[in-house]
């Protein structure tokens, strides 16, 4: 394992070092000595927890890009004074103890300013801590499980769990209610069977959906738990046919969604899926998603964005090879309230561990206009942006349906 | 419901008769040298991947669409691909431990198995996330109208009960009723004495794990086809199910690991939909039949109780 995970990081090495190696071939080229930044104090590092390998790595991969290029604006820009800017990006795999490592590793390291991630909740959890204990701010693009920021009790007494940890992405006690409108509400749907992967942000998703479809008036008809790596679900297909359901919800991720989907029609029954930001991918469809399945994302769609246009094609101009995915956007604007953040922080002084309590300050009182639209945090370090989009598959890919904003009704 | 019941069953058998496809590689090779292969789950997860290779890089896309011409090349490649595998890792992993105490291959096997899960994830392209796999099949389903509602029979899972009830079936002639099963057979009840009556035991143990990879490549292939995907992490799943059923139904016997594979498949679905619990607890179901077959009748059920050698 340790031998594995040797050559990934030397591999991840080996690719930072190339990028900075385009970066630096750039800047000579411009040949204008104006273009150069002074760097005299050294090179300061932003962490990435992401899984850049797994089943989820088109996500972590698309985080680790958009980061990338936000640090690398940075640095062709002088944004930083004095300092140069350094991505770390770090696989976690989606496992939760690989997180704690990579969380660790970064930890370790004086000179880290801030961390971009996690992906999933799961991860978030094991990171947060760790990160905390040094003081480091974190920034998810992606995490929804809500008692990230508002621990166990957050539909009670939320309360803050981790003053260093914030997220531009919005939560699931948001995103589960607002499926549940859309596919009540709007599309009608009043036996919905609810199936989940028993995952931090699966089971959350799942029961904040399922809590407000049922206050709209529809009725859960079945309620089942499948393994994130079961690839046969023949047995909660027919569990769910006897009870004549017109929809699914699946709290959980694409691998497990897209045969899921594929199965139900498989065993007879012609009903949509419906789920989160988890199932918004490119494979799902490939995997057996069908056309007419719906999901909700965190945000507008980039591509739709008059915010986002420039990120779209900075991140084309950049050639990466991967796609930027559901939550580029959103990590280029975690990693610059990051930037700006310690451009804040330091105030035109010297780097010491002792600023990260003025980086996390100035996250908390961030008021950014990002590519994925304005950002404050709330109290909890929640953003105050509750923009969603509900999703469907048309053809082979998920095309958005519409974008609201969710309100409490 | 009636139509539950039996769709369940359905399920149950296909499941049940795949496992008990790679259950017959566990107990053939436990019957010749007492080796739990427990890399054996690989080879099925190998033989699929190659299997797909071989659909996706070599075959013209012309004959892609042709699944009566594009299934039989998937099965011959993925059995052979598994095959060569298995007879490298016997011959380098196995064979130089064939006199050593018994738990320095069984080491040997968990080594094995998580050399070929790495390899593949690391030079298959892509082969971190699952994979789509190719429909070689008629697709869709054969509703059956019963009482009150239908039992779906997808049409791979009729293939893969058929194909795997008649390999089983030949596997069990070949080495009841031909020379080198009978070769075999001697083999498996004292090496020693075979060698004297002129059998070579290398060659046999060497078809022995041909004939497991052939089959477990054969699984591999329509399993892809039945689910439409597969990632690295289905031959850890479905050779530790395959295990079980091979020492359920007792380790070394033929039938038995197809008995063990039905009897499975079937508490795993029938268990998922009655018993408390519902599917989060179906593998649980499995396990505490295993531990209530191991505690009455520990040799399993077709099995003989251990001979002690001299």
């Amino acid at each position: 394992m340790s031998r594995r995970r040797a050559v990934v990081t030397a591999a991840i090495l080996a690719g930072a070092l190339a990028l900075s190696a385009c970066g630096t071939n750039r800047e000579e080229g411009g040949g204008a000595a104006a273009g150069a930044c002074d760097t005299s104090k050294g090179t300061l590092v932003v962490g990435l927890v992401a899984p850049l390998s797994g089943n989820l790595s088109a996500l972590g991969l698309g985080m680790q890009n958009s980061a990338d290029l936000a640090i690398d604006q940075a640095n062709q820009n002088c944004t930083v004074p004095g300092y140069a800017l350094r991505l770390q990006a770090e696989d976690d795999q989606s496992l939760p103890p690989i997180a704690a490592n990579a969380a660790t590793r970064l930890a370790s390291d004086a000179n880290v300013v801030g961390v971009v991630g996690t992906l999933n909740s799961s991860t978030a959890q094991t990171v947060q801590p760790i990160l905390q204990q040094r003081g480091i701010v974190q920034i998810s693009p992606a995490n929804t499980n809500p008692t990230l920021t508002q621990g166990e009790a957050y539909e009670t007494a939320p309360e803050r769990p981790f003053d260093n940890y914030f997220r531009v992405a919005t939560t699931d006690a948001v995103q589960g209610p607002f499926g549940a409108q859309y596919l009540v509400n709007t599309a009608g749907k009043r036996a919905i069977a609810v199936i989940d992967d028993g995952k931090t942000y699966g089971a959350g998703l799942a029961a904040a959906f399922a809590a407000e479809a049922e206050r709209l008036g529809a009725t859960i008809v079945a309620r089942e738990k499948v393994g994130e790596n079961d690839t046969d679900f023949s047995g909660v297909v027919t569990n769910i046919r006897a009870v004549n359901p017109d929809a699914v919800y699946y709290g959980g991720e694409y691998p497990a969604a897209g045969p899921l989907s594929a199965q139900i029609a498989a065993g007879g029954l012609n009903i949509p899926v419906m789920g989160g930001d988890a199932l918004i991918n490119a494979e799902y469809v490939p995997l057996g998603g069908r056309p007419g399945d719906l999901g909700t994302s965190v945000g507008a769609p980039a591509e739709d964005l008059e915010s986002a246009q420039q990120f779209i094609s900075d991140y084309e101009a950049a050639n990466y090879v991967e796609d930027y995915e559901t939550y580029g956007a959103l990590t280029y604007d975690a990693t610059n309230i990051i930037i700006n953040s310690l451009v804040t922080a330091l105030n035109g002084g010297d780097w010491s561990e002792d600023t990260r309590a003025a980086v996390v300050e100035a996250v908390q009182a961030t008021d950014y206009e990002g590519a994925a639209g304005p950002v404050t945090f709330d109290e909890f370090g929640d953003t105050t942006n509750k923009l969603l989009t509900v999703y469907t598959v048309e053809g082979d890919a998920f095309v958005p349906l519409e974008t609201g904003t969710y309100e409490a009704g | 419901m009636l139509s539950t019941f039996l769709s369940q069953v359905v399920n149950g058998l296909i499941l049940g008769s795949l496992i008990g496809l790679i259950a017959l590689g566990y107990t053939m090779v436990y019957g010749i040298i007492q080796l739990i292969n427990f890399a054996h789950g690989e080879i099925f997860m190998v033989g699929s991947y190659g299997g797909l290779a071989m659909f996706t890089y070599l075959l013209p896309t012309a004959i892609q669409n042709q699944w009566w011409f594009a299934l039989p090349l998937l099965l011959i490649a993925g059995a052979a691909i598994a095959v060569v595998v298995a007879v490298l890792m016997e011959r380098f992993a196995y064979r130089p431990l064939r006199n050593a105490p018994r738990l320095a291959p069984l080491i040997t096997a968990l080594g094995v198995s998580v050399a070929l899960q790495e390899a593949v994830r690391v030079f298959y392209p892509n082969a971190t996330a699952a994979v789509p796999f190719p429909k070689v099949f008629v697709e869709g389903t054969l509703a059956i109208p019963i009482g009150d509602g239908i039992v779906p029979i997808r049409y791979t899972g009729m293939l893969i009960i058929v194909v795997s009830l008649l390999l089983a079936f030949a596997l069990n002639t070949f080495v009841n009723n031909s020379r080198m099963g009978r070769a075999m057979r001697a083999t498996s009840q004292d090496r020693d004495v075979a060698r004297l009556m002129g059998i070579n035991p290398d060659r046999v143990i060497v078809l022995t794990f041909v004939l497991g990879a052939a089959l477990a490549g054969v699984a591999g292939i329509l399993y892809g086809a039945d689910l439409g995907l597969i990632n690295i992490n289905i031959g850890l799943q479905n050779g530790l199910f395959a295990f079980t059923a091979a020492v359920l139904g007792g380790i070394g016997n033929i039938k038995g690991a197809v008995a063990g594979g039905l009897v499975i498949g079937l508490v795993k679905t029938l268990g998922g939909q009655y018993l408390p619990g519902g599917t989060p607890y179906d593998y649980v179901w499995i396990f505490v039949v295993l531990i209530a077959v191991l505690v009455f009748r520990p040799q399993g059920f077709f099995g003989e109780t251990e001979r002690v050698r001299a």
